[in-house]
């Protein structure tokens, strides 16, 4: 993992990174680093721009001042080259209603780049993990309860494979099962080398997974202590 | 030539996404199409079903029905990458905006096909029409359906970028197909022997617009959907 971006270099590092939402600063100088293998907890009120900070880094809110880099790319600059490599779970599902789960997640899968084979192999793989049933596998999502599609939008990322995960509000919309399939799935991704950015309020589940805990609140960063086991060095 | 496969390679991707979503969801073959034959029965009737009067104007009435019933079918392929962020999902995937751009205007453009060989039966039965030179008539069309599909799928970007598509699409689509209008019309007038024209000299006007507008709508998509 680590031969895919610079030794050294933070999968995530922010310096006074301020972002807009129309005239609104959603993010008025946040600075934050993350090293590789780290799973960092974001977490603040409603309305704090825990959302707007995930997809900063995720290169879909174009910084307004500051510098953003993600796995040593500048955002500014290179949003395209870094995006494949990030995986972005946020309150859409990112699904198609009129196709179905297994068309949906095979899609996602070839569009990131997989060749038909590949795609079809993680397919498989990424929906047992995920829990998804397999008498759905073959129908239209807009069959398909909340808890369902959320699980087959997770499933969309698995099979990229990313780098970088930025989960925003992961465990909302799924039963206690899928709840537990998400915390394994985290478990998973650092184990696996890859780092994990999560913005949740169910700070109990993920507390156990001995993340780093940075408090955002008025879109910058009041807090960054309650480091678990996760490593790395505070931004 | 690896780089040409793989661009190709996504853009069939997406256009065969496209045509799976139409395939389900029928919104072409249930709604568009019944549409557009409506409108040619509606000129037929505002015009007091004289023959000899829709024969001559039946290439203009068919590529108004066209123009009128692609606004719904783009409208449809824009709206499909709108829902559920799904449009952040492309963005995400790395896919590169200019194949994404080819892959949903060549499922435009099947649509389309479908859509203006109905409407040639339309034509043939309810305007009682003659074809008289049917090779012009398919090169004619098919140029015309590129070039209508690679202006919807791009202004169908700008306007659900905006925000407004359901009603500024009309209002920035239509002008700009109006060169279109006109030589496809010029070339059925030929192909139908409506007009002693030059068909073909109207066709080259057809290939150089569907040209152009396939180029720039590849160059600007990317901009469209990022911004």
């Amino acid at each position: 993992m680590a031969d895919r971006y610079r030794d050294g270099v933070p999968v995530v590092d922010l310096r006074g990174a301020v972002a807009l939402l129309g005239n609104f600063p959603a993010l008025a100088g946040v600075d934050l680093t993350v090293e590789p293998g780290e799973i960092v907890l974001v977490r603040g009120p409603n309305g704090a721009g825990k959302t707007t900070l995930l997809r900063l880094c995720a290169g879909l809110v174009r910084p307004e001042a500051g510098s953003v880099e993600v796995l040593g790319h500048d955002l500014v600059h290179e949003r395209r080259s870094v995006r494949r490599r990030v995986a972005l779970l946020g309150h859409a599902t990112g699904l198609y209603d009129d196709l179905t789960v297994v068309q949906n997640v095979h899609f996602w899968a070839r569009a990131a780049g997989l060749s038909a084979e590949e795609a079809t192999d993680r397919v498989g793989v990424a929906m047992v993990r995920l829990g998804v049933a397999e008498r759905l596998f073959g129908q239209p999502v807009h069959t398909l309860s909340a808890g369902q599609r959320r699980r087959a939008s997770l499933a969309t990322l698995v099979v990229r494979r990313p780098e970088l995960w930025l989960l925003d509000e992961p465990h909302a919309g799924l039963d206690q099962a899928g709840r537990d399939v998400v915390d394994v799935l985290i478990g998973d991704a650092v184990a696996s080398g890859a780092t994990v950015l999560v913005s949740s309020h169910e700070l109990d589940r993920v507390a156990v997974l001995g993340p780093r805990v940075v408090t955002i609140a008025g879109g910058v960063v009041v807090d960054d202590t309650g480091r678990g086991d996760g490593g790395g060095s505070r931004g | 030539m690896a780089e040409l496969r793989r661009f190709l390679g996504d853009a069939w991707l997406v256009a065969a996404r496209d045509l799976r979503i139409e395939a389900r969801s029928r919104v072409v073959v249930d709604q568009v199409v019944p549409f557009a034959l409506l409108v040619l029965v509606l000129f037929g009737l505002a015009l007091d079903a004289d023959h000899r009067t829709l024969r001559t104007f039946a290439p203009g009435l068919f590529w108004v029905a066209v123009l009128l019933s692609a606004l719904l079918a783009v409208h449809r392929s824009a709206s499909v990458d709108q829902s559920d962020g799904t449009l952040d999902a492309l963005r995400m995937s790395g896919l590169p905006p200019s194949s994404l751009f080819l892959g949903k205007a060549a499922a435009v453009f099947v649509q389309l096909v479908l859509l203006e060989a109905v409407l040639v039966g339309g034509l043939l039965v309810l305007y009682g029409v003659e074809v008289v030179d049917p090779v012009l008539l398919v090169v004619a069309g098919l140029l015309a359906g590129v070039a209508v599909a690679a202006a919807g799928t791009l202004y169908g970007a700008l306007a659900s970028g905006l925000g407004v598509r359901e009603t500024l699409l009309p209002i920035l689509l239509l002008p700009v197909l109006a060169p279109v209008l006109i030589g496809a019309t010029r070339a059925f007038d030929d192909a139908l022997g409506a007009a002693a024209v030059d068909g073909w000299a109207w066709t080259g006007l057809l290939a150089v617009a569907a040209l152009v507008v396939t180029v720039v709508g590849a160059l600007a998509h990317g901009v469209l959907i990022e911004d």
